[in-house]
């Protein structure tokens, strides 16, 4: 997309966000009781819903792949025919949704302590209700409070956040717009409290000397992150010890 | 502080697609009001307001008026969000010229982001359109300024030349005026009401004309999708300005000629048109007759010469029925000067013979009869016969030698004005010296015997030579280029101005650098009075000047002697000399006489063009005398070493960078391109052959040989007119092309190595280069493709800019030369049209167009008396035959009766004409 400008001259994108801004973050967890673990989130118009079962006996299908020493993680990943602008014929099973579940299992599985669950399996399901631009992220964070909410140990918290890069400014959280007009993108799992990265990805060409100035801002969105769904958390604390003592 | 909307955007793109995006509305932006970015007192004063104010312009306003905007008296505006954007939309130029002044500190211009603050946000209304909505925009963000500005006492003034949008914001009870009333109102600056851009009606209504209605945009796109019209730029032809052509869009499209006033339908040269087919019969052939300005009697003949050209086979004609995108600029020119000057309407005839003449209004007619000065086109109605512009702003007196320079500077987009202070800021100090960690870093290359050749005068020298002889019977032969990079970093001002610069302009009293003096006549100038940083190429060779090993690395140089071409000559031929240097340079003028024999018998071109220098009178800069440039052997050794060191470093990063090497290529010119001139050569009894390069060299060496009544400078006229059947070599970037070739010099690859210090294609090469050597490191503008192209298209055309200037400046000192003389030289006719004969002057390189329908007062005489035959190459007036290629004598002399084109004027003597030549 030729003469697209990502970033005007006074310094605002598209969608009116200066460029180290994310969109704006609504996250739920709990939202249903049938699952052992789940949480909404939405990341502007990125909307997904996660949902934990788990810790449990490893499936028949899973057999083969049963460890004494560790569970398994089982990723699946689907994109409602409704998420974008253009219907989707197949919700799941095309390679994007193959690779992305793939993505998101390794995430996990450096993260959650599967040594405590040996012999058991933990199935992380993923939906994308709309679909907006840096899905994978809004995927990871969903995740992740699901998880907590399913009361899964885990390490530290995984957040995850993606940048672009125009005219030397580096885009945080980009949406659909700014992904397809061209540019590279660099997304990365983090553990905030931990400081790690456990997982990186970039799409389209970057120099290396601007790789790390990508990736400084990217971890500084996943930290931003991570206040977010840390105060979310909290709060659904709250909300359910008050409930325990009020009942 | 965030808030969220949503808006709902519905696009085509086959399909309709329901497109959401988010829209942030923020609380926190920079109204601008604090006092950085506007005063707090605004100082320009209008009778209309009582009050201090600001102006917020409409897009239509912006897009008319730029140049009342950019007025050094307009200050403290607001530019909207949404007036950039429709404005981008709709000019790209006017949007580069809108940022420049927005980014300009002392313009105080304002940029506010309207669409995204809280306070000037509406939502679109059901069936609102487009338009409506966006003057809603600028409305609001008006009352929104008002209300911010009431407690200051001050007021925000809308200007709109839309007059329901300037009701509806009267109603609103906001302050709007057009910008005529506006501008007409200014305390103190009448000059301003010149500039001012007239609106669509025409000025005078021309009962005589009237010219077929446009279509409408939505309609030129049905037509241009189902094939009716074809889209193209249009191309005035220089010989005639009522005929051009169209390329349209598409592989193997052909040119589509059109002819007339009314079928190029007020479409000026450059625009993008569409144009409708003629129906075959009224096919018709680009006239042969020459057709200028300023002879305004004869002016109408194609048309009627078209008429019977019709009946043969015409070419592709067709004729405009749209404009789908205009390209006006400003443009150069003078004030015709009949009628009274007290009048204000007056006439504008531009420099360049392509644009039609401008109709302008001033009331500074008096001042500005007999100056240079600069017109805008603002519009041209249907019942106009010219067009309609403003003044923009005067350049000064008519033949004064630093007027007609700015002009031809102008005329050719030549940035000229001096380095600004950021890219002064860029330069290292005038004393600096080479750091110690830099002569670490590099090879020390001080002790061989280095030196440069260069024309007299040179002051940017960026190219050293050296050879000697290894004890093992092979020769080191090393090109040393000045390491301009060294200095110029990427991204810096210095580099971004040096970008867009692209060449260094050589006119002939005059240079313009690519970049500042400091670094191209002292600290990258390869002299001979220190040590300087250099690029070097060496190789090693045996005596057959095959190379053996090539390698490439950053150095430190001691030039021993800068020479001059004669200088190196007698040197070299001086027995008594045994110097190293002069050694060196007796093995490399061998060597290069070996490397051009190589080179020509692959195939490489040999061509000429006429060039001449100047002896410029050193007090008052007129030329006084001028002489052909000499070819010594020096001159092609020098050049012999730069194409081998361009072809191995384009190797080089071709190798290393296969995505995005700059490489230069020259692309085989049609055959067809050749048919005037094997037609000429026949007519000599010559046979060329056009197949390839190599054949084509072949052939104009055969035709050197001594022939009976064959003229030997006929030789040489071949190879003129052989160098403009080709096309001009590009620079283009390798990840984008799959065809390298240099059709000229025969090679398979070739780029520029050589000249840093006036080309900036070199300097991207040498970036590549030095990364591909490990001495820099890369950097990411460096590796991406779609910006080198677009670097390129940018060079190339600076190129041809800087080519086409020195060329007009040569014309310009030729005049300059002839004024007050009148001189009778032998010239050559190159080629023979309808109503009149092309002849060069070999001795002053000077090419003019002698008129055998009119006598030698410049009356018509009619045509009746000729006989032009086209195949023959050939005419005969009134029983004399003139052929292509025959020696005449021309009478030269200076034309300055008309001050609009002062000219040279040529007159055949011999042979003699009746009714033709001078007496």
């Amino acid at each position: 997309m030729a003469g697209l400008e990502l970033i005007s001259d006074q310094g605002y994108r598209i969608d009116g966000r200066k460029p180290t801004e994310l969109r704006q973050i609504r996250c739920r967890l709990g939202v249903f009781t049938q699952a052992d673990g789940s949480s909404y989130v939405e990341q502007g118009n990125t909307k997904v819903l996660a949902s934990i079962y788990g810790p449990h006996e490893p499936s028949s299908n899973m057999r083969s792949k049963i460890s004494h020493d560790k569970c398994i993680i089982n990723c699946e990943y689907s994109q409602a025919s409704f998420s974008s602008a253009e219907r989707k014929h197949r919700p799941r099973g095309d390679r994007k949704s193959l690779d992305m579940a793939a993505h998101i299992k390794q995430t996990f599985e450096s993260c959650i302590h599967t040594t405590l669950y040996p012999r058991s399996q933990i199935d992380i399901f993923l939906q994308i209700l709309q679909s907006d631009g840096s899905n994978y992220c809004a995927c990871v964070n969903a995740a992740t409070l699901a998880i907590v909410d399913a009361g899964i140990a885990m390490k530290d918290y995984v957040c995850a956040c993606s940048a672009s890069l125009a005219k030397g400014t580096t885009l945080v959280d980009i949406n659909h717009v700014e992904e397809s007009a061209g540019c590279a993108e660099l997304s990365a799992a983090v553990m905030p409290k931990l400081n790690k990265i456990v997982y990186s990805e970039l799409n389209g060409r970057l120099h290396e000397d601007e790789i790390g100035k990508v990736l400084d801002s990217v971890v500084l969105g996943c930290n931003d992150m991570f206040a977010v769904m840390e105060r979310t958390v909290r709060e659904h604390v709250e909300e359910t010890v008050s409930n325990f003592t009020h009942s | 502080m965030l808030k969220s909307k949503v808006l709902m955007v519905k696009t085509r793109s086959g399909k309709i697609l329901k497109i959401v995006r988010e829209h942030y509305l923020r609380d926190d932006i920079d109204n601008g009001l604090n006092g950085v970015d506007l005063d707090d007192h605004p100082m320009l004063e209008n009778d209309l307001i009582s009050s201090e104010h600001y102006i917020i312009p409409d897009t239509n306003v912006v897009l008319k008026q730029m140049d009342v905007l950019e007025h050094s008296c307009m200050r403290n505006v607001i530019i909207l969000q949404t007036v950039m954007r429709e404005t981008k939309h709709r000019s790209a130029p006017i949007y580069k010229r809108l940022r420049t002044i927005t980014q300009n500190k002392d313009k105080k211009f304002h940029v506010f982001t309207n669409e995204h603050s809280i306070d000037t946000w509406c939502e679109r209304r059901p069936k609102e359109s487009s338009n409506d909505y966006n003057d809603r925009f600028i409305r609001v963000a008006t009352q929104f300024y008002n209300e911010c500005l009431s407690e200051r006492n001050q007021k925000a003034v809308l200007l709109t030349n839309d007059k329901a949008n300037c009701d509806l914001a009267k109603k609103e009870g906001l302050l709007a005026v057009t910008v005529e009333d506006y501008v007409r109102n200014i305390v103190g600056f009448p000059e301003l009401l010149d500039k001012l851009a007239k609106a669509d009606e025409a000025m005078e209504v021309d009962k005589s004309i009237s010219y077929p209605e446009h279509l409408k945009l939505s309609q030129l796109q049905t037509g241009i999708k189902s094939g009716r019209f074809k889209q193209g730029k249009l191309n005035i032809s220089r010989q005639n300005y009522l005929e051009g052509k169209v390329l349209p869009q598409g592989e193997g499209s052909k040119e589509i000629l059109i002819q007339g006033r009314m079928h190029l339908n007020r479409a000026v040269n450059e625009d993008i048109v569409a144009v409708e087919m003629l129906p075959e019969n009224q096919w018709s052939l680009p006239s042969d007759v020459i057709l200028d300005v300023s002879v305004q009697p004869g002016a109408e003949i194609s048309e009627s010469h078209a008429e019977d050209l019709k009946k043969k086979h015409g070419i592709p004609t067709g004729k405009v029925v749209g404009i789908i995108k205009r390209s006006w600029r400003s443009y150069c020119g003078i004030l015709e000067s009949f009628g009274s000057p007290d009048m204000t309407r007056h006439l504008f005839t531009p420099a360049e013979r392509r644009i039609p003449r401008i109709r302008i209004e001033t009331r500074q007619a008096k001042l500005l009869i007999g100056q240079r000065i600069v017109v805008a086109i603002d519009s041209w109605p249907r019942f106009s016969k010219y067009p309609q512009g403003h003044f923009v702003k005067a350049l000064g007196e008519i033949g004064d030698k630093d007027t007609e320079n700015k002009v031809l500077l102008l005329e050719h987009d030549v940035a000229h004005e001096p380095f600004s202070q950021a890219v002064l800021n860029c330069l290292p100090s005038a004393n600096w010296s080479i750091p110690d960690e830099e002569l670490r870093k590099r090879e020390d290359l001080r002790g061989l015997p280095i030196c440069s050749v260069d024309p007299p005068g040179c002051t940017d020298i960026d190219d050293c030579l050296h050879l000697r002889e290894w004890t093992d019977g092979n020769l080191e032969v090393g090109v040393h280029i000045a390491d301009v990079t060294h200095f110029i970093r990427p991204g810096t001002a210095l580099d971004i101005e040096a970008r867009s610069r692209g060449t260094t302009v050589y006119l002939c009293d005059k240079r313009i650098d690519m970049v500042p003096e400091l670094l191209s006549s002292n600290l990258c100038s390869l002299r001979d009075d220190g040590d300087r940083l250099a690029f070097s190429c060496i190789w090693v060779m045996n005596h057959n000047a095959e190379i053996i090993s090539t390698r490439f690395c950053k150095s430190v140089i001691r030039s021993k002697a800068s020479m001059t071409y004669a200088q190196a000559q007698m040197l070299i031929d001086d027995a008594t000399q045994n110097d190293d240097v002069t050694i060196g340079l007796r093995g490399l003028n061998k060597l290069a006489k070996i490397l051009k024999a190589r080179r020509t018998l692959n195939g490489a071109l040999s061509l000429s063009s006429p060039e001449v220098r100047f002896h410029v009178d050193s007090e008052t800069h007129d030329p006084i005398d001028l002489e052909t440039k000499k070819l010594r052997d020096t001159n092609s050794m020098v050049e012999e070493f730069m194409l081998l060191a361009n072809c191995s470093v384009a190797e080089k990063i071709q190798k290393e960078f296969s995505d995005c090497a700059v490489l230069r290529r020259h692309p085989e010119p049609p055959k067809s391109n050749f048919d005037v001139l094997v037609n000429a050569a026949r007519t000599r009894g010559l046979e060329l052959s056009i197949n390839t390069s190599r054949e084509l060299a072949l052939s104009l060496d055969e035709a050197e040989k001594p022939a009976e009544n064959v003229h030997p400078y006929i030789s040489v006229l071949l190879r003129i007119l052989a160098t403009r059947c080709m096309y001009q070599a590009v620079y283009f970037c390798s990840g984008l092309e799959s065809d390298f070739r240099h059709y000229g010099l025969a090679a398979p690859i070739y780029t520029h190595f050589t000249s840093p210090i006036r080309r900036y294609s070199d300097i991207m090469v040498h970036r590549l280069l030095a990364a591909s050597i490990g001495a820099d490191s890369t950097f990411s503008d460096l590796l991406n493709k779609q910006e080198i192209q677009q670097i390129c298209n940018n060079l190339n055309f600076r190129h041809r800019m800087a080519q086409y200037a020195q060329r007009a400046s040569v014309a310009l000192h030729t005049q300059m030369f002839f004024r007050g003389k009148m001189v009778d030289e032998q010239g050559f006719i190159i080629v023979v049209r309808k109503n009149a004969v092309q002849v060069l002057i070999p001795k002053y390189g000077l090419e003019g167009t002698v008129f055998l329908d009119r006598d030698h007062q410049g009356n018509a005489v009619g045509t009746s008396n000729l006989e032009y035959n086209e195949d023959a190459c050939e005419i005969v007036a009134n029983g004399v035959l003139l052929k292509v290629f025959d020696e005449v004598t021309v009478q030269i002399s200076h034309d300055a009766s008309n001050i609009q084109h002062q000219r040279i004027n040529l007159h055949l003597m011999k042979p003699k004409i009746e009714g033709i030549s001078a007496p």
